[in-house]
């Protein structure tokens, strides 16, 4: 099993994913300047304000030449997971629904929040039970998701813990097919005691499972 | 030289911020007068930012080096071995006058700086702190400087990916007019491959790599930092820089692979003076000359003079030195993380900053006048005989509840609605988070972890100089003991008034004395710093606040102590030479009384021994909490535990002196009662249930907390 983290100029959950993965595989970065997935069985799109999250947050990078390879490995059923800016340039890139809208307090916040896994099926949540809370981090200031047709929620908030308002509580989501998942929270800072929690590991060992490891 | 440089004479001299006697220095240092480029570096230079002139011969009292010092001042930042072949560099500095003009970019740019300073020594950033001061919040222009602020601050650290761990927030009314924004930085590096300044190598080339360069932030060492501010500060916005943290973030990764490939002589940020200081440091460290060619800078505007090309403050570049032959590689480097690189000089043996434009020279200074010679002086301190400060207003009424209005009070509430505007987590090393624990706990690659914490309380520093600075660093020192860490080195930003009047020379001095005093007591070094001067309003001098960044070391960042009470039945006690006393406290504030005339003596020693049982006592796992008591006494400190654990307690009423007297040396515990007796702490209480009970007085956790959350408000 080998995973790819993509790393755009602006990344900065880039290296954190790539110790997630490597929990639970081998793991690679991928540069955003070339075509190259390096023969990857599943790509991390991370954390970070990539291209400094200048004209629309995400705008920028799907642009980059390793997207479209993203997108390519995306259509023929490959494992993609797209962390808070990565869920952000997914839905740019048109491979997840929707889109992020700021969050109704227009500030950043980070916060230790509870998900529910309300869709075991995906690429990324096989490891977990339908219903299971998670306990996970969310940092971002532009989290609130907005999709005018219905979608696949793959995660809501926990009640009365929603932090940017997205209705239904929606954190995240797939694509029909549910080999693409993006989410605002961040499973790579809860997959070590010492961040308090292990939950977002399960992220990770879902993929793994998936192809077999 | 050009004949058609001009001269600007004295008067222009003056108007840039030296004194007639300084240009007359100058004149000597160069046998003439000199030219518009060479006065707008020596202005800078000499400035009190640069030169440290009214500071410099008091800060040589303070104990430098430990044998666990790296690195100690004179560099970009100090450093101090972690083990493992690992160290951390860290340093403090001030942005207060930019951000008082404007505070959303003068605090973004005030950690862009504090950033370039740890990774120019080739340390990976890997935490930020924020100490900031305000006026009351009932003021909305304090109320405007901490929300653009806090925002600036989120908006750098957040997107150039570096967590913003801790930090210290007060509200006092002599910030009103002057509030101050310092930073701290920590990062970390091979302790072997950690690079210094210097350059050296004749014919090595310099090259400028990073944002090109405009008119933004054209004075700001000399303009903003070493004067007091006026009424007329909106004309001098444009001397505040405008921050890119994406610029910065791509720079970091730039600067540590150019190191890492081993492609560079020396490294150095520009800050404060921009390509002037940095270049002359440069070659002042490595006693050599450096020519620069001005043509060369790429620009944000094409019209710009030599002058302020070489004086320049815009935000995102860096200095490098290379050999010839590897500029190429440092050029290809550059170019990967897609920041600008070019080559703007050479390094010479003339002992001179030589400017040029297209190869005309248009500034020839020697190197040792510009960094070395600029005259330093001597305070005359003179203790005041009136009082300085009014006394505060009252807010708390007759039959307010004290314990609510403490926790209510800005100085005290919860810091929540503050530090979730930042990302503490990135980089995955944050093992305490705030309000987890007393200080912020870090793990190291090598498997251990150290603690930092960063404090100064004005107020009590307003009062007493001398046992205040010793108490603020003191109190730092009990944050890091109640994590199970030792202090390992400190650094510290110096924030007081006009050196030049003689109370705040005594201020300043007896601060700087007790900092000595606390450090020797410690056994710590003071690894570097930053002094930020000429403090004061129209409204008199802020409260002189010397701010104190700690860090420390743990054996096992998974243990590190926490400050939530945890257990119902554990015993809670109380621990040190605690003698809690109600003048200078909180509560005195809240009653409006004026400031008493001196604190008590401190008993340095027991206080040291107290932090030392409690590190102790952690790292042994013998405690289920450890807090010390600050601001608001005891009980405040006792419904902190309860808050963060979400359990209630019960506690003896010894009165008001006891219950919100302040002073240092003071530790809630929690754990069970033999272990508590066994360590010398007194048992005052048991956790459990849902409320606080203090002899006949009972509050819920949901009172309390409401009370505590009294700055959500500001931040709707």
């Amino acid at each position: 099993m080998k995973l790819g983290v993509v790393q755009f100029p602006g990344s900065c959950d880039e290296v954190d994913a790539l110790k997630a993965c490597e929990r639970v595989g081998d793991a690679v970065l991928l540069w955003h300047g070339e075509h190259d997935l390096k023969g990857v069985d599943a790509v991390v799109v991370p954390g970070g304000f990539s291209y400094g999250d200048y004209l629309r947050v995400g705008a920028i990078a799907r642009f980059s030449p390793v997207m479209q390879e993203v997108a390519a490995f995306a259509r023929d059923g490959g494992p993609v997971l797209g962390i808070c800016n990565g869920f952000q340039v997914l839905c740019e890139a048109g491979l997840l629904p929707g889109a992020l809208l700021p969050n109704q307090s227009l500030r950043f916040v980070c916060r230790q929040v509870g998900i529910e896994v309300v869709d075991a099926e995906t690429s990324f949540t096989r490891a977990c039970a339908r219903g299971e809370e998670l306990s996970i981090p969310v940092k971002h200031t532009t989290g609130r998701y907005y999709s005018p047709d219905p979608v696949r929620v793959v995660f809501r908030y926990t009640q009365g813990v929603n932090p940017n308002g997205s209705p239904e509580d929606i954190a995240g989501v797939a694509n029909e097919a549910g080999n693409v998942v993006g989410l605002m929270p961040h499973p790579e800072h809860a997959v070590d005691l010492l961040h308090g929690s292990e939950d977002g590991l399960k992220l990770f060992a879902s993929v793994a499972e998936l192809a077999g490891v | 030289m050009s004949d058609t440089a001009t001269i600007p004479g004295v008067e222009q001299a003056v108007a840039l911020g030296l004194t007639r006697d300084e240009y007359a220095l100058v004149c000597e240092k160069l046998d003439r007068e000199p030219n518009e480029v060479e006065l707008a570096m020596f202005s800078l230079l000499w400035s009190e930012h640069c030169a440290y002139k009214h500071s410099k011969k008091l800060l040589r009292t303070l104990p430098t080096e430990g044998p666990r010092v790296v690195m100690g001042p004179g560099e970009n930042a100090g450093a101090v071995d972690v083990g493992g072949g690992w160290s951390v560099a860290f340093k403090v500095e001030s942005h207060n006058h930019p951000s008082a003009v404007e505070p959303f970019q003068g605090a973004a740019t005030g950690v862009g700086g504090i950033l370039r300073d740890i990774f120019a020594i080739g340390a990976r950033p890997i935490a930020v702190l924020d100490s900031l001061r305000f006026g009351e919040p009932d003021s909305e222009r304090s109320r405007y400087l901490l929300d653009r602020a806090v925002a600036g601050i989120g908006h750098y650290g957040n997107s150039v990916g570096v967590p913003t761990v801790g930090g210290e927030v007060y509200f006092e009314g002599p910030y009103e007019t002057n509030c101050l924004i310092n930073a701290m930085a920590l990062g970390l590096a091979r302790t072997d491959e950690m690079v210094r300044s210097a350059a050296a190598g004749l014919g090595n080339q310099v090259i400028l790599f990073g944002a090109s360069t405009g008119r933004d932030g054209i004075g700001g060492a000399s303009v903003l930092a070493s004067a007091e501010l006026d009424e007329e500060d909106e004309s001098k916005r444009p001397s505040v820089q405008v921050g890119d943290p994406f610029e910065e973030n791509k720079l970091i990764e730039c600067s540590l692979e150019l190191l890492e490939r081993r492609l560079l002589v020396s490294l150095q940020d520009l800050g404060a003076a921009g390509l002037t200081s940095s270049a002359s440091e440069m070659a002042s460290a490595g006693k050599v000359g450096i020519d620069i060619d001005v043509a060369r800078v790429p620009l944000r505007e094409a019209d710009m003079a030599p002058f302020e090309i070489m004086v320049s403050e815009s935000q995102e570049r860096m200095l490098c030195v290379a050999e010839p032959e590897r500029v190429d590689e440092v050029l290809a480097v550059c170019a990967k993380w897609e920041v600008h690189g070019t080559v703007i000089g050479e390094v010479t043996d003339s002992r001179t900053m030589r400017i040029l434009r297209d190869g005309e020279t248009v500034g020839e200074v020697p190197v040792e006048a510009l960094v070395d010679d600029c005259p330093l002086y001597d305070l005359e301190p003179a203790k005041p005989s009136e009082p300085l400060y009014p006394a505060p207003k009252a807010t708390l009424r007759d039959g307010d509840d004290v314990l609510l209005a403490l926790l209510g009070s800005p100085n005290i509430a919860s810091r929540r609605p503050l530090f979730e505007q930042y990302d503490c987590l990135v980089g995955a090393r944050t093992a305490r988070r705030p309000e987890q624990a007393d200080a912020a706990v870090l793990a190291l690659p090598h498997g251990g972890g150290i603690a930092v914490s960063i404090d100064g309380s004005g107020r009590r520093v307003a009062v007493d100089p001398y046992r205040g600075t010793i108490e603020a660093v003191l109190e730092c020192a009990a944050n890091l003991a109640c994590t199970g860490a030792e202090p390992l080195g400190l650094t510290n930003c110096l924030n007081f008034g006009n050196p030049e009047k003689p109370h705040i020379a005594w201020q300043l001095t007896e601060s700087v004395r007790g900092l000595g005093d606390a450090c020797r007591a410690l056994g710590i070094a003071v690894v570097g710093g930053n002094v930020s001067l000429y403090n004061e309003g129209a409204d008199g001098p802020i409260y002189p606040t010397p701010v104190v960044g700690l860090v420390g070391e743990l054996p096992d960042p998974l243990a590190a102590g926490r400050l939530a009470f945890c257990a119902e039945g554990d015993a809670i006690g109380l621990l040190g030479p605690f003698a809690p006393r109600l003048e200078a406290s909180e509560l005195a504030k809240l009653r409006g009384e004026a400031l008493p005339a001196e604190l008590p003596d401190v008993d340095v020693e027991a206080v040291v021994a107290a932090h030392a049982a409690v590190r102790e006592a952690v790292r042994a796992g013998r405690l289920s909490s450890a807090h010390d008591v600050a601001e608001g006494g005891v009980l405040v400190a006792v419904a902190e535990c309860c808050l963060a654990g979400g359990l209630g307690a019960t506690l003896e009423d010894d009165g008001e002196a006891a219950l919100f007297g302040e002073g240092p040396g003071g530790f809630v515990l929690s754990g069970a009662r033999a272990d508590l007796e066994a360590l010398g702490a007194r048992v005052i209480g048991e956790v459990g249930g849902d409320a606080l009970a203090c002899g006949e007085q009972s509050w819920t956790l949901d009172e309390l907390r409401r009370a505590w959350s009294a700055l959500a408000p500001l931040f709707p």
